[in-house]
């Protein structure tokens, strides 16, 4: 404790003198710096623009605040002896300080003061002498958006002074950005040839798009920067193609991942008991309403545990949306077994029923749900920026995946689950309660809804209406792919969210979506029992 | 000569609804335009356009009840159908605006004029003319079940599959409508009629001509229908319901047949959304939404499918329930509507026709059974045509 604190008075201090000791950064007389200071009050902008670059020049480490109270308006002078401070509002005065020391000086009222008037090419100015003021900042975050504000304004002015920052730079991250930053300048400014083309092999090989911007300007230009530009705007172009053929990828897969998660449950319903459940969607919904009630329980009486809440709303989920479903099946469904298409319009009054229960119960408009710290915010890949939330429901969705083919697979109800599938009449001649699997059955496809109802409370809105947005295309998903096998699913769902995005550009969203339904619609007439159909020699399946 | 040529297509029950529905046609818009409103027997306008609105949603449900019933393909999409048809009419309706839109633009409809489009696109041209928009009310649903149909069932896409995509059809439809370059007034879809063959739309009289045309149409469905379902084809089709493999293995095309059903009973869709459309005042893409398409299949499971009298019913009955439920209690018709759906799949599979049917069947036997003649001419006669089974 006693340690932290000195530490802190330390640094306390350390702040203070900081003006006078920091490193690289020069220090001026007040002499130099008084009558540029008073230049700012200047009648018109052309000479509060030099008087702005002549304080930038001098380097000086006080000028950055005193430029950021200009932009900001708080820069004031005294209409009597136009004298220049900076002044924050405290009632009918304003509290002045100097620019320079800083010191206190005594109020000035209201009507005796008079703002320094600022228009947007000057404010673009002092963020360009900021960004070159403040490149030999401590701060290493202050460096960076310097050196991001001249790559943005490309100010040929600040060349000197990033070569110096360059070299005193020690962050090679930093460092690149202040590389970008000065090929960025000198491409704007008038310099040889030569070393222009030096600065269009040094943009090229930053971010692209940025390098687009600064290289299509040039393009036009006759002489070897013309070709080098030329060449290099190809070679971007090429690399961002890459980039947005996997950006492409990368986004379908995160579509397909939630069409994934929607469509499996219905998979499982439909592929071993032969029975649309229309009412499918209203699981996911009800999955979706748990978390929200989780979350509410959470908040109430442990926040602490906030960020653990999906994971506590994921069995919550899966037992409610299970147990829902099991009532369903043993309470309507299975007087409908052999009536596929009765099954359908019963559940489909079951699904009017669920979001009806639901608005009275939650009323009609969305409710808030949550994301905990880990989904939120958003990390660079190559060129792609994917949000976390984008990634974790692509793992969330094969992972749900990889349970179920286990569950399948290796339990004993899996086994019977697709003995079922396979011959009913012979797997309930060898013992096998059918009517329990199936119970089980809708049970699980049930439970796997809800699940997937928390991974979508995550990125849409929920609502009463959340599982029809989802019931329709889970179908096609589910009908794309091939009844009764998962593995058609996940390349149906796949697939599905990969040609989305890829007809996305071409075509606009709705439209792609349109095209999408359109090709599915013609995909059947070729299979008619998707992509995965389970072999049999039954005529009627 | 003609009526016993109309009574060798048509059963008892057909016959009377058929009597009934002219009666309407002639009855309802005399007393709503001669008798003095004080009048008990006065039919007000806005009933007129309500039972109007039934009887195109009954329309519709025979369509469905031909396709459903009697062929066993369950169509979750014949709204899209109906919304063509619609969409058809309100084109034409759209155009007969002319110079009297808010923009005042004497050929293009006020939403283009809002997107600023210069001139009327293709697929507009020819809607000025009734002739025109009345063909199309016809062929563009039927165009799109041919081309819908011939792929289907040529790779003999069936059941649930069937019905899925029929579904996916109407989503696509929707989402396509309700963009705004589509050029079909995109969101708020096609309304602000004024008049239609030259007499105003707002009018009593025009009200009433569209009721009678509306009955007399459905009178004329369910003639065709009954003729389609006592025609030797009709027997083939019931037959591809109950066992389609069996009929193809007979040498049947069942395809053919089955596209014949489906192109016929799009057209009667489209017939029942083209007459929607004025008497309602408005088109817009929300009459794709699958759920409507799904709500018109319950008004066949009610009234009973493979009746043809009973969809009529159903379609009244259910649209009168959620007529008087969402004004009442608007809380509980979603209730209302599921447990129907519920219920009549569980308990009344065969509709409330149906119900009546056995009913009756028992007691004749009963009657029968008394008199014992077992197996007499009324037993046979008084069971329906064509009992629905379970599909599949």
């Amino acid at each position: 404790m006693q340690l932290i604190r000195l530490l802190a008075v330390f640094l306390v201090l350390s702040g203070v003198f900081a003006p006078g000791m920091e490193a690289g950064a020069e220090t001026v007389d007040d002499a130099t710096l008084r009558p540029l200071i008073q230049a700012l009050a200047a009648e018109n902008f052309d000479e509060t623009t030099k008087a702005v670059s002549g304080l930038a020049k001098t380097g000086d480490a006080r000028v950055s605040a005193i430029l950021n109270a200009l932009t900001a308006g708080d820069l004031y002078i005294v209409k009597a002896d136009k004298a220049v401070f900076i002044g924050k509002r405290d009632g009918s005065d304003y509290a002045a300080t100097d620019p320079l020391t800083g010191a206190k000086l005594a109020p000035v009222p209201r009507n005796a003061a008079e703002k320094i008037k600022v228009n947007n090419r000057l404010r673009r100015d002092i963020a360009a002498a900021i960004g070159g003021l403040t490149l030999m900042s401590d701060n290493p975050a202050e460096r960076r958006s310097a050196a991001e504000t001249i790559l943005k304004t490309r100010d040929p002015e600040s060349i000197a002074l990033l070569d110096q920052a360059i070299a005193a730079e020690k962050d090679s991250g930093i460092k690149a950005v202040m590389q970008q930053a000065k090929a960025a300048a000198v491409l704007n400014s008038t310099a040889p040839d030569d070393a222009k083309i030096a600065a269009i092999a040094e943009v090229t090989a930053g971010n692209s798009r940025d390098a687009l911007g600064l290289l299509t300007p040039l393009q036009g230009s006759d002489g070897p920067v013309g070709d080098a530009a030329h060449s290099a705007i190809d070679s971007i172009n090429g690399k961002l193609a890459l980039w947005n053929g996997i950006q492409n990828i990368v986004y379908g897969l995160s579509l397909g991942s939630v069409l994934l998660l929607a469509a499996i449950g219905l998979a499982i319903t439909f592929g071993v008991m032969g029975v649309i459940n229309m009412a499918h969607g209203e699981m996911v919904m009800i999955g979706a309403y748990t978390t929200f009630v989780v979350q509410q329980i959470i908040r109430a009486s442990a926040p602490g545990l906030f960020d653990y809440s999906l994971l506590i709303a994921l069995p919550a989920a899966f037992i409610v949306s299970g147990a829902v479903g099991v009532v369903i099946e043993r309470g309507i469904i299975r007087f409908l077994y052999g009536r596929p298409l009765e099954t359908l319009l019963a559940t489909w009054g079951i699904s009017l029923v669920l979001q009806q229960a639901i608005r009275s119960w939650f009323g009609a408009s969305n409710v808030q749900v949550g994301n905990p710290s880990w989904m939120a915010g958003s990390f660079d890949l190559g060129l792609l920026t994917l949000t976390w939330s984008r990634l974790w429901i692509i793992v969330f969705a094969l992972s749900v995946f990889a349970v179920l083919q286990l569950v399948l697979k290796k339990t004993m109800l899996g086994l019977r689950m697709r003995a079922v599938t396979q011959n009913r009449r012979m797997a309930s001649a060898m013992g096998i309660r059918t009517p329990w699997v199936d119970a089980l059955t809708f049970g699980l496809g049930s439970g796997i809804a809800g699940i997937a109802g928390v991974a979508l409370s995550q990125i849409d809105n929920v609502s009463p209406n959340l599982g029809q947005g989802y019931i329709i295309d889970s179908f096609v998903v589910v009908v794309f792919g091939g009844v009764g096998n998962l593995w058609g699913t996940l390349v149906g769902a796949m697939s599905l969210g990969i040609a989305n995005k890829f007809l996305e550009p071409f075509a606009g969203a709705v439209l792609g979506k349109i095209l999408v339904l359109v090709l599915i619609i013609l995909f059947i007439q070729k299979r008619p029992r998707g992509l995965f159909a389970l072999k049999g020699r039954a005529i009627e399946a | 000569m003609i009526t016993q040529w109309f009574f060798t297509h048509v059963d008892r029950r057909g016959a009377i609804v058929i009597a009934l529905l002219v009666a309407l046609a002639c009855l309802v818009p005399l007393s709503n335009l001669l008798l003095p409103p004080t009048s008990a027997l006065h039919v007000p306008t806005y009933l007129v356009s309500l039972i109007g609105k039934y009887l195109t949603y009954a329309l519709l449900a025979v369509a469905l009840d031909l396709v459903w019933g009697f062929c066993g393909i369950l169509s979750l999409g014949h709204g899209a159908f109906f919304a063509l048809g619609g969409y058809a009419m309100g084109m034409y309706l759209m155009r007969q605006i002319g110079p009297r839109g808010v923009y005042a633009d004497p050929v293009l409809p006020d939403f283009m004029v809002f997107l600023n489009w210069k001139e009327l696109p293709w697929f507009w041209h020819g809607f000025n003319h009734f002739w025109f928009a009345a063909l199309m009310v016809v062929l563009v649903p039927g165009i799109l079940a041919f081309g819908f149909g011939w792929l289907a069932f040529r790779s003999r896409v069936t059941g649930v599959y069937l019905s899925i995509i029929t579904q996916a059809l109407t989503y696509a439809l929707l989402l396509a409508f309700f963009r705004n370059d589509m050029g079909f007034g995109g969101n708020n879809g096609l309304t602000d009629f004024k008049d239609i063959l030259g007499f105003n739309i707002q009018a009593d009289s025009t009200r009433s001509m569209l009721f009678a045309a509306t009955a007399l149409f459905l009178a004329l469905a369910v003639f065709v229908t009954s003729f389609i379902v006592r025609s030797k084809l009709g027997k083939v089709l019931v037959g591809v319901r109950d066992a389609e493999s069996r009929m193809r293995f007979l040498g049947y095309r069942v395809d053919r047949y089955k596209l014949f059903v489906w192109t016929v009973s799009a057209m009667m869709a489209g017939i029942a959304g083209a007459l929607y459309v004025p008497q309602v005042g408005i088109i817009n893409p929300s009459e794709f939404e699958p759920a409507n398409s799904i709500e018109a299949v319950i008004w066949v499971a009610v009234g009973g499918r493979g009746t043809i009298i009973g969809p009529i019913l159903g379609a009244v009955l259910v649209n009168f329930g959620k007529t008087y439920f969402t004004a009442a209690f608007p809380e509980i018709w979603l209730f209302a509507l599921g447990a129907l759906f519920i219920l009549v799949t569980l308990f009344l599979p065969k509709g409330i026709l149906g119900l009546y049917g056995t009913w009756e069947t028992k007691r004749k036997d009963r009657i029968a059974r008394k008199r014992s003649e077992p197996g007499s001419p009324a037993t046979e006669r008084a069971t329906p045509i064509a009992e629905p089974q379970a599909a599949e």
